[in-house]
């Protein structure tokens, strides 16, 4: 999937991917010559078509998690069907640990068990990988957002 | 009318990633699938032939016949695999290198959507219900390639894949790992059973996929007392496809009511020892002969 800007005969380049939480996606693609902005929205099919696929519109950025689509599509599964290692000890020693502010411990909490350990990780890569020190509810909406975390 | 430059007119990568991002997806197989010497791709094209009961012994078999050996249940919406095999629920512990699947007291590597859901809980995804028809296909292979990709299988010398019927999850298993792909079809003798099978074995065909040959399940009923083996289904569907296909007839394996037994209690040792067994035995060593695993 590619976007051209007409006036300027331009590629637009990939800009943000926002989620609301509603099953909608928004792409935002941007021409590098004049500015002009774009956004491709879709539907709650359409964002589950994609999503189907095991696929990110505009690529990821952390590590995909051994099998993240089934995990993160199913929907119930067993409690205890996922055995997950500490964070910290699956991630890298040298960098510092992230801390989990209890606000966002208590929405992570909220999270099916079937998938929290695997979402846990996802964030704090997300976290490492930005510098972030301490997860927070706002980090998490921006981290959902940016790695186009459709549901978790 | 204005012309517009065409998407391979723009010589600039295509930022949404899709395209990236599935060539990934099946380098993970690939990986993956690299230290699996065959995949064994245990297919029918028709449901109630007792394929699963046919993958699972023969994998136990292989197992025990001393090379390694994984079972993948393929069969997402109707898993068995587990409970054949007597497996306890454990949690699957996860590493940075994937999920490492349960073992049996054979050594046998199994995985199965049956081993993420709660007792009788039906396999469902999120999604919007109304249009699920145009994602749960994708859905359904994505899940099937990471079951591949992302299960710790470790090196192995043959992956028995338990297919669901029909030949789309085939094609896939073509299209995901081509190269050590071969297949076996399962039928019961019925004109009905080799009419679907034949469908199956075709397509795998039309994929260049090696079919090492069929397997005719519940070909008559072993008496439990004397051991001979009586009609129970008509036809000849077996040999039928055999000879139209010219494939070599691998087994004919009687039903049998004490492996049926077994199979209900998860008693793989028991079944394995059964007539039913012993022909399942007899064609794992047959395919470890012939280098088919």
């Amino acid at each position: 999937m590619k976007f051209l800007c007409i006036d300027c005969d331009e590629q637009m380049g990939f800009g943000e991917r926002q989620l609301p939480g509603d099953g909608t996606l928004a792409a935002v693609f941007r021409c590098p010559a004049c500015g002009r902005e774009v956004a491709m929205l879709t539907n709650p099919m359409e964002t589950q078509v994609v999503s189907s696929l095991g696929i990110k519109i505009g690529g990821r950025t952390v590590p995909e998690q051994p099998l993240e689509l089934v995990r993160s599509s199913l929907d119930g599964g067993r409690d205890e069907a996922f055995a997950e290692p500490p964070v910290d000890s699956v991630t890298s020693p040298e960098t510092s640990p992230v801390e989990w502010a209890e606000t966002a411990t208590r929405r992570l909490e909220a999270v099916p068990s079937f998938v929290r350990g695997m979402v846990k990780r996802i964030y704090t890569d997300y976290a490492k990988e930005h510098g972030i020190h301490e997860i927070t509810p706002e980090i998490m909406d921006q981290a959902r957002t940016d790695l186009g975390l459709e549901g978790m | 009318m204005r012309k517009i430059r065409t998407y391979a007119d723009l010589e600039g990568p295509d930022r949404s990633g899709l395209g990236d991002q599935l060539a990934l997806q099946h380098r993970r197989v690939d990986r993956r699938m690299k230290a699996v010497r065959t995949v064994l791709a245990v297919a029918s094209g028709k449901g109630g032939v007792g394929k699963s009961f046919v993958a699972a012994t023969l994998a136990s078999a292989l197992a025990r016949g001393g090379g390694t050996a994984g079972l993948l249940d393929a069969d997402l919406n109707g898993p068995t695999a587990p409970s054949l095999l007597g497996l306890p629920r454990r949690s699957l512990s996860v590493t940075n290198d994937g999920v490492v699947p349960p073992v049996d007291s054979a050594g046998l590597r199994v995985f199965s959507t049956d081993l993420l859901l709660e007792d009788g809980e039906p396999l469902r995804w999120r999604g919007p219900a109304a249009e699920s028809s145009v994602w749960l296909g994708s859905l359904e292979k994505g899940a099937f390639r990471e079951f591949l990709s992302d299960v710790s299988w470790g090196e192995l010398d043959v992956l028995v894949v338990d297919l669901p019927p029909g030949a789309q999850r085939l094609v896939e298993l073509a299209e995901l790992v081509p190269k050590r792909t071969r297949v076996i079809g399962v039928t019961i003798p019925t004109s009905a059973s080799k009419a679907a099978v034949a469908r199956s074995l075709r397509a795998a065909g039309d994929r260049d996929l090696p079919i090492a040959g069929i397997v005719e399940n519940m070909s008559g009923y072993a008496c439990g007392s004397c051991g001979a083996v009586g009609p129970l289904h008509p036809g000849d569907a077996g040999d039928a496809l055999a000879r139209e296909l010219d494939l070599p007839l691998l087994a004919r394996i009687p039903f049998d009511a004490a492996a049926a037994a077994c199979a209900e209690r998860g008693d793989m040792n028991g079944l394995l020892a059964s007539r039913a067994g012993q022909e399942i035995a007899a064609l794992a060593e047959r395919l470890e002969r012939e280098g088919a695993p």
